[in-house]
């Protein structure tokens, strides 16, 4: 077949100039202490096998991609309509549910509790779904609204006293005045500048923190945070890790529950419409301002929420945990689940969370394997796991 | 009777450029008037400093809805004009690409509703009402325009024309006294032209709004319209019904060209 041996040529020729490449660096080793030049031809032919078969891999993927099949349209189509179908998504939702609520009855304390930060990254995944993938209002440092949460619990906890209770709604509520803080300045700002201002604001969040020792601890952190209570009952340490698992869920529940609500709203309309056209939006009578600002704040309220659990989850905190990385993970989580779509974004932070950590097993390359996925998944679906459908409304003849 | 629109000497300077030098017009209730005018004679600037975009530079904007007492608009925020009763559309088209053509309408009805966060998310009786309604006028204003059977389809894939007429339907939900159509029938074929023609005097009559309309299609022009403005540089050269104008010599010369009576 000429398209075979026209493949195999290439990747034989990719093969050779990558081995004429690494020649210097992986072949050839002076040994000073002998004064021999050593060869390790090994080296070399590892590298022309691995670069030899990516490139057929590469081809035949590129080639995957251009086949005018209708496969994976037909497979698209199917879980849109799965997702449209009330009939069909209610059983699945409750059934993913309920395996949920199985789950930590049939893995041990330490997969529990892994669960247990991915569902965390599962709300911040939908908070700033709220901001960046509805109303299409780029954030970078949204970490700072879940710093502001965990330290609202923290200090209140360990100054005042005040349970995880009442400090749950405080932690949401300070971290949306934070949302309206930053909101108002940047109004005005679009696109880069926009990335700019808010990568801003999550550094000086971290940097405030470091910094202000009497109040904060500084880097030291704040250790002894009370974790939540449960009716006064004593928790063992397998106990209280389903018991946070239990609460992270129903929090990833209500989430997702009134994010569903608000999208398909006069608010949540107006957000998208946001996205779509500032200038028309503002025209056909959307305070542009306000709705901005209700997008931030809103984001920032579940940040803030989940902040208290994380600090009580923990009962240790430093500003190490609310870094530009965390930022950029949860930016990626909503990217990579399709702006918009909350199955999507939960599908990508259980995916982008839990496969860092089952890859501890090739430790040192964890972080590579992590890279090479996103930029697989990018090539394949650029729009993210799920694209977002718009609603089709039903005119009700009696209205 | 009392002008729905009445603008007196409007000027918007950009830097030490003069869009509109001094315009003055009126459009009373029930009127089709067009503003006609070379490329770059300052028409949507004027639109523009009518609807809240830009801010002008001197001059005064008041608009009379109820013909009791007229309101100054000039400086307000966009959305508040909408709530006033202005709606526009745009020259090159703005619709909310990625949503349907239904939600592009009932985002129309945002500022004649009320449904705030908590009441998205409780979703009680009255919010569920509210949200009924909308979705049901959305839909007649959608079958007025001739688009209900595209209701469900994205907005970015329709037709240019239904583009086009979509956005004068969104634009109508916003429940307007007055309607600025900025270039309606720019990039239509030749029927699709003619279909508008009657569709903007059938809104003007349902709806009983009254329409101004830039547009460069002059048998348009001529054929639907009570009145008519040019401008030239900024300044209002002329104003008088299609027939006076097609007979101005400083049009013909400015605008119109000597077979310009199309």
């Amino acid at each position: 077949m000429p398209t075979l041996t026209r493949h195999l040529l290439h990747a034989g020729g990719i093969a050779l100039w990558f081995m004429l490449l690494a020649l210097p660096l992986l072949a050839v080793r002076v040994d000073t202490l002998h004064n021999v030049v050593e060869w390790r031809w090994g080296n070399l032919l590892w590298v022309g096998a691995g670069a030899f078969v990516l490139t057929l891999l590469w081809r035949s993927m590129a080639a995957w991609r251009q086949r005018p099949s209708k496969e994976p349209a037909a497979l698209a189509t199917a879980a849109g309509r799965l997702l449209d179908e009330p009939r069909l998504y209610r059983p699945a939702v409750g059934l993913l549910l309920g395996a949920a609520l199985l789950l930590p009855w049939l893995v041990d304390t330490y997969q529990t509790n892994i669960m247990g930060l991915a569902l965390i990254f599962v709300v911040l995944g939908l908070g700033l779904n709220i901001t960046v993938g509805l109303a299409g209002l780029l954030d970078l440092g949204y970490i700072a609204f879940f710093a502001v949460g965990a330290y609202c619990y923290a200090l209140l906890n360990t100054r005042f006293g005040l349970g995880f209770w009442a400090c749950l709604p405080l932690g949401g509520l300070a971290g949306a005045v934070c949302g309206l803080l930053l909101g108002f300045p940047i109004l005005r700002l679009r696109g880069d500048y926009l990335a700019i201002v808010t990568l801003g604001f999550g550094s000086i969040a971290r940097i405030v923190i470091e910094n202000w020792e009497n109040v904060t601890g500084g880097a030291q952190g704040i250790a002894g945070v009370a974790r939540p209570g449960l009716f006064g009952l004593e928790l063992s340490l397998a106990g209280m890790t389903i018991y946070l698992y239990y609460l992270l869920l129903a929090l990833v529940a209500v989430t997702a529950f009134v994010t569903r609500r608000l999208q398909h709203s006069r608010i949540g309309r107006a957000w998208v419409a946001l996205r779509e056209d500032e200038i028309a939006c503002a025209a056909m009578g959307v305070d542009v301002a306000r709705t901005k600002l209700s997008a931030y704040a809103f984001g920032a309220f579940w940040a803030g929420l989940v902040g208290v659990i994380f600090a009580a989850r923990n009962t240790y905190i430093n500003p190490n945990s609310f870094t530009f990385m965390e930022s950029a993970l949860v930016l990626s989580i909503v990217v990579l689940g399709g702006m918009g779509s909350i199955v999507g974004v939960v599908l990508a932070a259980l995916v982008l969370v839990l496969l860092p950590e089952y890859l501890r097993a090739v430790a040192e390359y964890r972080m590579l394997v992590f890279g090479a996925v996103m930029v697989l998944m990018m090539i394949i679906r650029p729009q993210g796991l799920i694209i977002a459908r718009r609603k089709r409304y039903r005119a009700r003849e009696a209205a | 009777m009392d002008a729905l629109l009445d603008i007196r000497g409007v000027i918007m300077d950009f830097g030490g450029l003069r869009a509109v030098d001094g315009v003055s017009l009126q459009v009373f209730p029930g009127e089709i008037v067009a503003l006609i005018g070379p490329n770059g004679a300052g028409k949507t600037t004027l639109f523009n400093c009518m609807t809240g975009i830009y801010r002008p530079s001197g001059g005064e904007i008041r608009i009379d809805p109820t013909g009791k007492a007229g309101r100054r608009i000039d400086g307000l925020p966009p959305h508040r004009i909408t709530a006033l009763g202005l709606a526009r559309t745009f020259q090159n088209i703005r619709l909310f690409n990625g949503m349907t053509a239904l939600e592009n309408v009932m985002l129309g009805h945002h500022c004649r509703t009320t449904t705030g966060l908590l009441g998205a998310i409780v979703h009680g009786p009255a919010a569920r009402r509210q949200e009924q309604a909308t979705i049901a006028a959305a839909y007649a204003m959608l079958e007025r325009v001739g688009l209900a059977p595209y209701a469900d389809e994205v907005a970015g894939n329709l037709s240019y024309g239904a583009q086009r007429r979509l956005e004068i339907a969104r634009a109508l939900a916003t429940a307007p006294s007055l309607l600025l159509l900025d270039e309606p029938a720019a990039g239509m074929n030749p029927q699709e032209t003619f279909e508008l023609d009657e569709l903007i005097v059938r809104i003007r009559d349902e709806h009983k709004v009254a329409i101004l309309l830039i547009e460069h299609d002059m048998r348009l022009v001529m054929n639907i319209s009570d009145r008519i403005y040019v401008l030239e540089y900024g300044k209002s050269i002329a104003c008088g019904t299609p027939l006076e104008i097609r007979g101005n010599p400083r049009v013909i010369e400015a605008y119109l060209g000597e077979d310009g009576h199309a």
